[in-house]
């Protein structure tokens, strides 16, 4: 038999982060690229962060959930350019996100953002409430990817996805 | 003798890798010791992001040395004096004005070199850096913060900080020592040529510590040397004995 990319992609939709476990790896943007040589399969990765532990574990569960699918011949390639960007969640990953109780990142990661702490951070709204007043708690949360917040008129603490 | 290029390269990466592993060592040393939750969580965040950096740039430094070290073997079976890190991340944390004074210190230089080396003709190096660059920058705002707000905020905060920037500016030279192997690098195009970085760095961090009303550091005092060539100062044998007692105690160890 052979497999098309569909066939994958369709597996990989059942590969979740181990740390924010509504998204897929294809929700998160880190599947940079499939490539089929007859019944050999090679998937590109690409990590969030470099120092991220999950990134381990998300290649291995990318690599059973093919092999579970059929697919023996399975190579795991590490992309780390260009460097993941979390303009690649997808829409419905945000929406995911929200759900989750987790606010998504605002803007883009290219935009300009605060440097030297010198320049006011963008409101973030809610994922809750969706109330503007909102305030960083820290700018690091429970993984390298989110900051704390906390909303002042739900008086909510939440996770905010960094722009990265 | 001349110097190969992926000798040059080894070397100049061991100090970039090595950088990133003593500091996140020593980041790591604040987790349950921080002064508020947030705080320990960050630090121990940064430290991560650190370790993450010095895997990647050992795992190369092992490529160009050819001998068959990978990140493991470098980081925990090298003596000190192979070190090449700079004497500024070996220093014992101190209290937490010192490891914000390293912070801002350290990880302003990180994130324009991080900057410059996106450049690197180098392409693991470079792809290396644009991820590295990425979660600097977030290095960099943290420290300023608490710049700002240690600097700008009680009478005990403000010496506090102060006697910090006075104690890690000895430093600063050995931060930014520059040789021949640099230059070669530079030479051969396969780093950018890094002698703007230093200039680059005052002006922003003036602009900082003005603003937190501190003051900056007397430029002709003292400075130490010696950490690119493996001169240490004695804390970096303390450390390792700690960071690396495991994997020496039962090599191969597996978990």
């Amino acid at each position: 038999m052979t497999w098309t990319e569909s066939d994958v992609l369709k597996a990989l939709e059942t590969v979740r982060d181990p740390e924010v476990p509504v998204l897929s790896v294809l929700d998160l943007g880190i599947i940079r690229g499939v490539d089929i040589q007859g019944k050999a399969v090679t998937v590109k990765v690409t990590p969030t962060y470099s120092g991220c532990p999950a990134l381990e574990l998300i290649e291995r569960n990318v690599a059973e959930a093919l092999r579970d699918k059929g697919m023996q011949d399975v190579t795991i390639e590490r992309v780390l350019s260009p460097a993941w960007s979390t303009d690649w969640i997808s829409e419905e990953g945000r929406r995911k996100l929200k759900e989750f109780g987790i606010a998504p990142p605002v803007g883009n990661a290219d935009d300009e953002l605060v440097l030297i702490g010198t320049k006011a951070a963008p409101n973030i709204p809610c994922p809750f409430c969706d109330s503007l007043a909102t305030e960083r708690r820290s700018q690091f949360g429970a993984t390298a990817c989110k900051a704390l917040y906390y909303c002042q008129a739900c008086h909510q603490p939440f996770e905010y996805f960094k722009p990265h | 003798m001349a110097t190969s290029n992926n000798a040059a390269l080894f070397d100049f990466l061991l100090r970039l890798g090595d950088d990133q592993l003593v500091l996140g060592q020593r980041l790591a040393e604040w987790c349950g010791h921080g002064p508020i939750l947030e705080e320990d969580i960050a630090l121990a965040n940064i430290s991560l992001d650190l370790f993450g950096h010095a895997q990647a740039v050992l795992n190369l430094a092992g490529e160009m040395e050819g001998q068959g070290r990978d990140a493991d073997k470098l980081a925990y079976f090298r003596e000190a004096i192979e070190f090449k890190n700079c004497l500024l991340v070996e220093q014992p944390r101190g209290d937490f004005a010192y490891t914000i004074a390293r912070q801002i210190v350290f990880s302003l230089r990180a994130y324009l070199l991080w900057d410059e080396l996106t450049k690197s003709s180098n392409e693991t190096l470079a792809g290396i850096a644009g991820k590295a660059k990425k979660e600097s920058r977030y290095h960099v705002t943290h420290a300023s913060e608490w710049v700002l707000r240690l600097g700008d905020g009680t009478a005990d905060s403000h010496a506090r900080l102060q006697n910090a920037l006075d104690e890690v500016w000895r430093f600063t030279k050995d931060l930014f020592a520059t040789d021949a192997i640099e230059q070669q690098l530079a030479d051969q195009k396969i780093i950018p040529n890094l002698g703007g970085l230093y200039g680059k760095w005052l002006t922003m961090l003036q602009e900082l510590i003005t603003k937190a009303t501190l003051r900056m550091p007397d430029p002709g005092m003292f400075m130490q040397l010696g950490g690119r060539t493996g001169k240490h100062t004695e804390h970096l044998g303390h450390m390792l004995s700690e960071l690396q007692i495991l994997p020496r105690s039962y090599p191969d160890a597996r978990w």
